[in-house]
This record gives structure tokens, C-alpha cells and sequence, in this order.
């Protein structure tokens, strides 16, 4: 077992995802402190490896069924370099790969895995995992006892600069492992949100509505405030798994990242999934009826006036 | 086509969490539970599937908080069979417990598609569709929004950041966490689980619970510390209301 850390690089769509460059720049500090390299994995699309000059080394692998994303190739691809490097660490992002390929890693490689996590700290040679968990409820502070362990990282949780930083790393072509040419999955289509439309990420400010609304009915005079504000609509994930607004107002970690100057929220209890969407924003108003929703850790303002109280309050006084 | 939905139950997230004397897990006394809201969706993507090809569907969940009343549920929207795993402890089960006792009685059934969802607020250790693919030998798939069967074969959809998505064809016998159903939730009209319950029927089956678990010591389980906390406005709404304009304007909006 090595002192390595071992960053998978995210590439679905073709391009690196930015939490690929913030799991590099925390494996760089990881690696320094246990005497080890960081080797990044990059399946399928070589030409991106000159970007990840965080790494000390960065292992290629090409094979027709890596060509795109393909669930069941990538976990034959991905145990295959860490069995030949076996690193102390291996680290994902919780995202559609991490959470594809994390859980299969641990039982094909024999790892404990710790998912959701937000903090990485290295105590004599045990790895501490601090993550969040029942929705950002609770924090578990883990302890990764074994000589090897594997951990999905929320995004935003560590800084991208370091990731980013350049540097030269030993790039290693890596032969595809023999079990990859009769997969069970094939990747047959790839789609992007389509132009066009409603584009919730250049406005100066948005009315933001979540679960608290209770009701696809309800949802009128929120819309109601947004069009005297003259802001567009957007929501987090429930409003849009009920079919109650389409898919291109959704904010978060499966929809879209915003950052408006204000981010007005009306029943949004701020979990991770959202967050990840619109921290960033300069002025975030949150209203919930729950006073100790996670919302109100990341919001600068908040209330607990009813939403059905203070949105037609709102509506009055902008029509004036 | 027979589909199996593994179901789990999860605590409330409305009400207020406690740490137990043992800070290690949470306080489970008088919390209220409820079935995972992402197993759920993967019952209705089954009940949608069961609607086109008439396929089978058994529900299966391990003897957990008001497990029946979700399982009841699963047969009032639909669901032919259900089976509660029993024997499994009072306590947190790691879902690498969970999906080695499922996978012990999975070994006894024959089924072509799991469905469940894609993840659970306590999944610490990893999410279950991925784990018990694993376990299980076949080809998995997670943050899916639509099945669709094909003979041997289905075609799900996967989801990714910023709205990509990609269509995976995966064979059968295969393992799906489905983030979101191609529809909301069915209701069950209580009437109707009064009546699935008064039948009865859930068959009980002692769990294998021989397990490696997850390998993991959770060493503290705390209340996040607040970095920060919004500054609160109080008042009636209109008070709130002047406030709020009055920052938005700060921002040069809304003039």
C-alpha cells in the first residue's frame, strides 16, 4: 500500500468538471502530509491530461466503450488502476459518477467507503472523513481504520486554485483492462438542455421556490412575485420531480448553478443538493417557517414569517 | 418482467434530530419515520413499467420503523407482493449490512430488474443500487429519471450536472437507483391501504444478517457548526416585506 492519492478526473461531457481540480487540490495537501503522489485517472479522453498539472502523475486509459460514459466500463477501468497502484486514498465527487462508481470501487477493491463528504484531515496515519449527512442535519466524523479507503466529495467543499495549479505531471498510458470489450451497459445517446428558452444563470436576481410551496397551485403566486419583480422563476429539485416547473429553472447540484446578485428563496429548507447551486449568489434571502433549516447557515438574511403571508406583502408593495 | 423494489425507512427530516448518549447515532426513540422519498420515485417507475408490460412487482424492506405501513402502501398503489426481512435490529443498519442481507434472500429469487433509489440521507457508506450491483454481480446504473424496457434489455436515463443526461442500454438482469420516476408519486387513498393492510399478506422472511458491514467507525456524529447564521428579520410581513425590498434595492435592483 502506498501513501498515494488517487482522483478520478470527471469528463462526461468531454470537459473536466470543476470538482476535479478542487478533489486535486485537497489530494495535493493530503499527498504532502503522508509523503505520497497524487495520480489523477483519466479515461477516454487523453488530450485533457496537460490540465491536470496538479497531479504528479496522470494515468491515461482508451478504449472504444470509454470513449463516452459508461457506468459498468469506467468501474472495470477505474479497479483496474487502483488494484495496479493501490493508493491510500481514492477520491470522487458525489456526483452521477461518484455515485456510480464509489460503492462498486469498495466492494471490488475492498475499501471503506465514506460518502457526502466536506472535510479530509490526516491525524498521525489514520484519515479522518467529516461528512454531512440526514440532509445536512448532522455531521459524522468518521475514521478510515484501514490501510485503504475511498471518499465521494461534495462539491464546493474544497478550493479548485490549488487543483488548478500547473505543473508537468508523468503522464502513463495504461492498457484498458482484457474484461472491457463485452460490457452489459452501452452508452446510445447523449443530450444536452437544449438553447434557448427560459436561462435562469444570467439573471440579476431570481425568486427561488421549493417544496415549502406544498402545492403545484400555490406555485401562481410565487410566479406572481417573480413577474412584478420582473426575475424569473427558478426552484429546487422537488418542484421539478412533481412535474410542477420544467427542467431549466431547476437549481443545484443536478440542475444548474446560479449566481445573481440576490436569491430570494420561499420554502427551501437548503438541502445539499440546492446549496451547491446557489451559494455563491452576493445576496441570499431566505424564507422558511422551520427555524433551524440548514438554509439559514448559508443565507445572509432570513425569516420565518409564513410564505403565504409575506408573498402577497412582497407583490403589494413592488406594484405599489 | 418481475421488478424488485427495495424499500428502507429514514427519520422524518422535519422533525429535530438528536444525537444519543453514545454519540455515535442518532437518538431513535421518538422519531417518526418515513419511507425514502427516492424509493418512492423507483416505485412509481416500476408501477409505471408494471402500466405498459405488465410486469410483476415486489416490494421488499427490512423490518424497520412502520416498514408495514410503507409496504402497505407499495400494495395499495399496485405492487403484487411485499416482503419484510426480519430479525434485522432496532439500530442504524449500514447499507453495506443491507445490501449483503438483501443479496442473501435476492439469491432465492429470480427477478430481472431492481429498482430503488438512488441514495438515503443516512447512506453513509455508499448508496444501495451501486453496492448491491456489485455484490450482486450485475450491471448498475444510479441517478436515473426514466426506464424504459426493451425485451432483454432497458434503456435508462441518466443524469448529470447542468442537464446533460445520457441514454445507457443496459441488459438484463441489472440494478437501477432512480433519482426521479417519469411522474410524481401516486397517492394510495387511505381507504385503500386500510384495506391492504386488513388483507394482510406481507410475507415475513428471517434475514440472513451475516455481514463484513461497512468497515467504517463513525467516531462523532454532532450538529454542524454554524459558520455563520443569517441575520433573522422579524416583525408581520408587511415589516418583512420593507426589509427585504429595501436590500434588494441595496443591490441596485428593482429601482
Amino acid at each position: 500500500m502506498s501513501n498515494d492519492i488517487l482522483v478520478l478526473a470527471e469528463n462526461p461531457g468531454g470537459e473536466l468538471a470543476d470538482t476535479t481540480f478542487e478533489l486535486l487540490g485537497k489530494a495535493k495537501e493530503l499527498a504532502s502530509s503522508l509523503g505520497g503522489q497524487v495520480i489523477a485517472a483519466l479515461f477516454g479522453t487523453p488530450e485533457l491530461a496537460q490540465n491536470l498539472g496538479a497531479a504528479d502523475v496522470v494515468i491515461t486509459m482508451e478504449h472504444p466503450s470509454l470513449a463516452h460514459y459508461n457506468p459498468e466500463a469506467y468501474e472495470k477501468a477505474l479497479t483496474k488502476v487502483v488494484q495496479e497502484r493501490q493508493p491510500r486514498l481514492v477520491l470522487l465527487a458525489t456526483t452521477t459518477l461518484g455515485l456510480d462508481l464509489a460503492a462498486a470501487l469498495s466492494v471490488t477493491w475492498d475499501a471503506p467507503l465514506v460518502s457526502y463528504v466536506v472535510g479530509l484531515d490526516i491525524e498521525g496515519s489514520t484519515i479522518v472523513a467529516t461528512a454531512q449527512i440526514y440532509g445536512g442535519k448532522l455531521m459524522a466524523e468518521t475514521a478510515i481504520e484501514a490501510d485503504k479507503g475511498i471518499c465521494t466529495v461534495i462539491a464546493g467543499s474544497f478550493s479548485a486554485d490549488l487543483g488548478k495549479s500547473t505543473g508537468s505531471p508523468n503522464i502513463e498510458q495504461m492498457d484498458p483492462p482484457s474484461e472491457l470489450d463485452n460490457e452489459k451497459i452501452s452508452c446510445v445517446n447523449l443530450s444536452r438542455p437544449e438553447a434557448g428558452g427560459i436561462d435562469i444563470t444570467t439573471a440579476d436576481m431570481l425568486v427561488s421556490v421549493g417544496r415549502g410551496i406544498q402545492s403545484e397551485d400555490n406555485l401562481e403566486i410565487v410566479q406572481e412575485l417573480a413577474d412584478a419583480m420582473g426575475v424569473p422563476l427558478s426552484s429546487s429539485r422537488p418542484i421539478i420531480d412533481q412535474g410542477w416547473l420544467p427542467k431549466p429553472h431547476q437549481v443545484g447540484k443536478s440542475g444548474l448553478k446560479v449566481k445573481p446578485k440576490v436569491y430570494l428563496m420561499f420554502g427551501i429548507s437548503g438541502a445539499p443538493e440546492h446549496l451547491e447551486g446557489m451559494r455563491d449568489a452576493e445576496l441570499i434571502i431566505a424564507c422558511n417557517t422551520d427555524e433551524s433549516a440548514p438554509i439559514f447557515d448559508v443565507a445572509h438574511y432570513g425569516t420565518t414569517v409564513d410564505l403565504f403571508d409575506l408573498v402577497p406583502a412582497l407583490v403589494d408593495k413592488v406594484q405599489g | 418482467m418481475h421488478i424488485i423494489v427495495p424499500m428502507k425507512q429514514i427519520p422524518d427530516l422535519v422533525e429535530e434530530l438528536e444525537v444519543d448518549s453514545e454519540g455515535t447515532d442518532i437518538d431513535r426513540e421518538y422519531l417518526k419515520f418515513v419511507s425514502n422519498e427516492y424509493d418512492e420515485q423507483a416505485l412509481e417507475e416500476a408501477l409505471l413499467i408494471k402500466e405498459s408490460t405488465g410486469a410483476e412487482i415486489t416490494v421488499v424492506g427490512l423490518d424497520e420503523e412502520d416498514i408495514d405501513q410503507t409496504l402497505y402502501t407499495a400494495i395499495a398503489k399496485g405492487a403484487d407482493k411485499a416482503v419484510k426481512l426480519t430479525g434485522t435490529g432496532d439500530g442504524w443498519v449500514d447499507t453495506h449490512t443491507r445490501a449483503d442481507i438483501l443479496a442473501s434472500w435476492l439469491s432465492g429469487q429470480s427477478f430481472d430488474l431492481i429498482l430503488t433509489g438512488v441514495q438515503a440521507v443516512d447512506d453513509l457508506d455508499g448508496q444501495l443500487a451501486t453496492l448491491l450491483g456489485a455484490r450482486l454481480g450485475i450491471p448498475h446504473a444510479a441517478v436515473v429519471v426514466e426506464v424504459q424496457p426493451k425485451d432483454d434489455k432497458v434503456t435508462v436515463r441518466q443524469e448529470f450536472s447542468a442537464g446533460m443526461a445520457i441514454e445507457q442500454e443496459i441488459s438484463l438482469p441489472a440494478i437501477v437507483g432512480i433519482q426521479a420516476a417519469r411522474q410524481a408519486p401516486r397517492y394510495a387513498p387511505i381507504t385503500r391501504i386500510r384495506q391492504a393492510m386488513q388483507s394482510g399478506g406481507l410475507e415475513e422472511v428471517a434475514a440472513n444478517t451475516e455481514s463484513a458491514g461497512s468497515g467504517l467507525s463513525i467516531r462523532r456524529l454532532y450538529l454542524p457548526e454554524k459558520a455563520g447564521h443569517a441575520e433573522m428579520i422579524d416583525g408581520s410581513p408587511e415589516d418583512v416585506a420593507d426589509k427585504i425590498l429595501e436590500l434588494i434595492r441595496s443591490k441596485g435592483l428593482l429601482k
